[in-house]
């Protein structure tokens, strides 16, 4: 298939392992340590899984799994809040499709919607404005999370609300922003990152100079990365060659997409209709400053924060769960304690077991946990 | 005739009622009455006619001598169809619902007779519709060589079913000799399909219209009971047979991983995808191993018969895109294992619910 087959090319994939393999070995001997690569976006996470990257690559490289999953670090407070939304009689609440499971306090979306609420998965926040245009005499609340990516969707869609002048259409925002929590990331004492391969739709939006702190202050290379298999192995590779050569810079893998300054366009409909909070909770990560953002008081009858009464309760995370660990690299997700005994994808206890992107989900669904638990016992003997 | 008999038994031969001329079902054509009866009379036996449906009991008479004839165990099964869209590219709730069930039957080895068809239609529901899709069912059951000997009909109020829900339950009889097991893999055992895998699933997802996605697949919906018999002469030595319909292909494999407490191995270079659902999954971020199929087989077989079998198999027309797509290992016990078109390794797990499309 035309676009899709060249990215998947095994040749070339064969040849970029063998390179970032001759690269990888006198990298993690002169650490004396694997060399440790995240990658911060959640479409990554997938990929690598989906097509078993993990396992092309030599033992000298550990990918550590990011934060970049927006259903993953969504608290528990916020789906109970979303819930209440959706409790409120005359309101059709809508969200996309991998918001459905994740767990609050009492129940998921989809429980909620099994217990007689009005939730509507859509593909598009259009799909909900346009929800809202045929139901006049119901109030439609579309759930918008997702990082950079989706921003510019939802924004949009509020100004052709307002141009249309639609009463019955309302944003339950809960969109977040990566490079606070990148550098939350960087400042935690207990880490230990070589690189980052860079979020490649983030990027579209925001271009690959709100980056350059990571090389200039904390002097990680950072090579923003396309979603295909090949595109995670090159821009490893050009990872590990900045490593080789000494060096700590911004680069973008991803050229065919991410314009270096990113879209204009999307960025101005995201400065008109949202302004960063003072902070946001992460599941699994805590309060991080100036990490989320709401709608401005100029679109303030669009805001369902601001229509309903909510009771925006923070919700701690459950003792047993080791997400912030898992999300900051400092463990695997099979050393979790609860790791497939009482968190699985059935009745995911932390956020990472949640989405099919999630570091937990992923490693349960496609990885060979016995092979690991094995090998790492084998290690630590 | 008196009062109690079931409506829908009514003599065929009877007097013929003028049918049922309103556009759409009422409450009425389930209260048991005339209504009920022109309904059933009208839409359901008059194209379901034979000669068992006829006789007008209770339930279909079927003699053991005449089954016995074609072997020496009873094959029984049932499923309850609630698709929507009723009418989708390449089929409706009728054609789904005696083709399903047929390849129940076909897929244990037995060669399908007879079904049941329970209708339960929501109030409301259009007549035109309702007829289009009993014809289908007559057409599909026709086609497949069995006959609609039994049945019932429901009319409940609006919202209580979405328009129609069918229920078929089927009888077949299996031929002596024949085992066919989840159970019986065994390390060296070759796996094969039919054709290209996820186009039902596909053709569903598009044709509910939320996607607004153009696409050319069609449902795979069809009887397989030829099929399977071509294979099972060409090839006595096949262990295990499944349709692989909700769930799809993965669904299969871990069952038979599961049952034969054994390793399997697929690649996914050799698993046959129609481009267009290829590119379908791509853009919803769908893995096609998890969609629907409706016309497509899970193959078991010795290695040393691997070839016949997808000879056989691609010699009939519901077969010619049947490939080789893995085998049975020694691996960890109930795993699936996917060599994938790049070169890496993953492992293929059962869905926890349903596959939800990502947000980026």
């Amino acid at each position: 298939m035309k676009y899709v087959d060249e990215f998947r090319d095994p040749e070339k994939a064969a040849s970029l392992v063998a390179a970032i393999t001759a690269l990888a070995g006198p990298l993690a001997a002169s650490r004396g340590r694997p060399l440790h690569i995240m990658e911060v976006c959640g479409g990554h996470t997938h990929t690598i899984f989906r097509y078993g990257i993990s396992g092309m690559l030599p033992p000298e490289i550990e990918l550590v799994h990011g934060p970049g999953c927006p259903v993953c670090v969504l608290p528990m407070g916020q789906v109970d809040d979303c819930v209440a939304i959706a409790e409120t009689p005359g309101v059709i609440l809508t969200t996309f499709g991998d918001a459905m499971r994740v767990p609050g306090s009492q129940k998921s979306l989809l429980q909620a919607k099994a217990e007689g609420t009005d939730v509507r998965m859509v593909y598009s926040p259009l799909d909900a404005l346009a929800l809202a245009r045929d139901n006049p005499e119901r109030e439609v609340v579309f759930f918008g999370l997702g990082f950079e990516t989706t921003m510019p969707s939802t924004a949009l869609t509020l100004l052709q609300a307002e141009a249309e002048a639609i009463r019955n259409f309302s944003l339950f925002c809960n969109h977040i922003t990566i490079v606070p929590t990148i550098k939350a990331i960087l400042d935690s004492p207990d880490l230990h990152l070589d690189g980052f391969l860079g979020p490649g739709h983030v990027s579209m939006v925001i271009g690959a100079a709100p980056y350059g702190f990571i090389a200039e202050h904390y002097h990680r290379p950072l090579v923003v990365a396309g979603f295909e298999p090949l595109d995670i192995l090159h821009a490893l590779w050009l990872v590990l060659t900045q490593l080789a050569e000494g060096r700590a810079d911004i680069e973008n893998q991803y050229g065919r997409i991410v314009p270096p300054d990113g879209n204009a366009a999307a960025l101005d409909a995201i400065t008109r209709v949202f302004e960063l909070r003072p902070f946001f909770e992460w599941r699994g990560l805590g309060s991080i400053d100036h990490s989320g953002v709401r709608i401005r008081e100029a679109y303030a009858r669009f805001d369902a924060e601001r229509k309903f009464a909510l009771p925006s309760l923070r919700v701690a995370d459950p003792q047993s769960c080791q997400c912030g660990e898992v999300l900051k690299g400092v463990i695997k997700p099979w050393q979790c304690k609860v790791f497939g005994t009482s968190c699985t994808p059935e009745a995911p206890l932390g956020a990472l077991m949640v989405s099919s992107e999630g570091a937990c989900a992923a490693y349960y669904q496609y990885g060979d946990l016995e092979g690991l638990r094995t090998q790492h016992a084998v290690g630590a003997a | 005739m008196t009062k109690s008999d079931p409506p829908h038994r009514a003599p065929i031969r009877r007097q013929p009622r003028d049918g049922v001329h309103l556009a759409k079902v009422t409450l009425a054509h389930g209260g048991g009455g005339k209504a009920m009866r022109d309904l059933v009379d009208d839409v359901f036996v008059s194209v379901f006619d034979n000669a068992i449906l006829a006789a007008l009991e209770d339930q279909a008479r079927i003699s053991l001598a005449d089954l016995a004839l074609h072997g020496d165990r009873l094959a029984f099964t049932t499923d309850s169809y609630v698709v929507d869209p009723l009418e989708f590219p390449g089929g409706d709730i009728g054609k789904l619902a005696v083709c399903g069930t047929v390849n129940d039957l076909c897929v244990g080895g037995a060669l399908p007779l007879y079904l049941s068809c329970s209708a339960i239609i929501e109030e409301g529901t259009d007549l035109a519709l309702l007829r289009r899709i009993a014809r289908s069912m007559a057409d599909t059951a026709a086609a497949a060589g069995v006959a609609i000997v039994t049945g019932d009909t429901k009319v409940v109020g609006r919202g209580s079913c979405d328009k129609l829900f069918l229920n078929t339950a089927g009888v077949g009889v299996i031929r002596a000799g024949l085992d066919l097991g989840a159970h019986r893999a065994e390390p060296g055992d070759v796996i094969l399909v039919n054709g290209r895998l996820g186009d039902h699933g596909a053709a569903i997802l598009a044709a509910r219209g939320d996607l607004r996605l153009e696409t050319k697949v069609t449902s795979d919906c069809a009887a397989l009971h030829t099929l399977v018999g071509c294979l099972l002469e060409a090839c006595p030595g096949v262990k295990f047979l499944r349709d692989a319909t909700r769930g799809g292909l993965a669904t299969v494999l871990n069952e038979i991983a599961e049952a034969s407490a054994v390793g399997i191995e697929i690649d996914e270079a050799a698993t046959p995808l129609d481009p267009e659902v290829k590119g379908f999954c791509e853009i919803l971020g769908l893995d096609p191993l998890y969609l629907a199929n409706e016309g497509k087989i899970v193959v078991v077989v010795p290695a040393a018969h691997a070839e016949a079998a997808r000879e056989a198999l691609a010699a009939h027309a519901l077969g010619r895109a049947a490939a080789i797509i893995g085998r049975v290992t020694a691996g960890p016990p109930g795993r699936v294992v996917m060599q994938t078109a790049f070169g890496g390794k993953r492992i293929v797990d059962m869905l926890v619910g349903d596959q939800l499309p990502r947000i980026c």
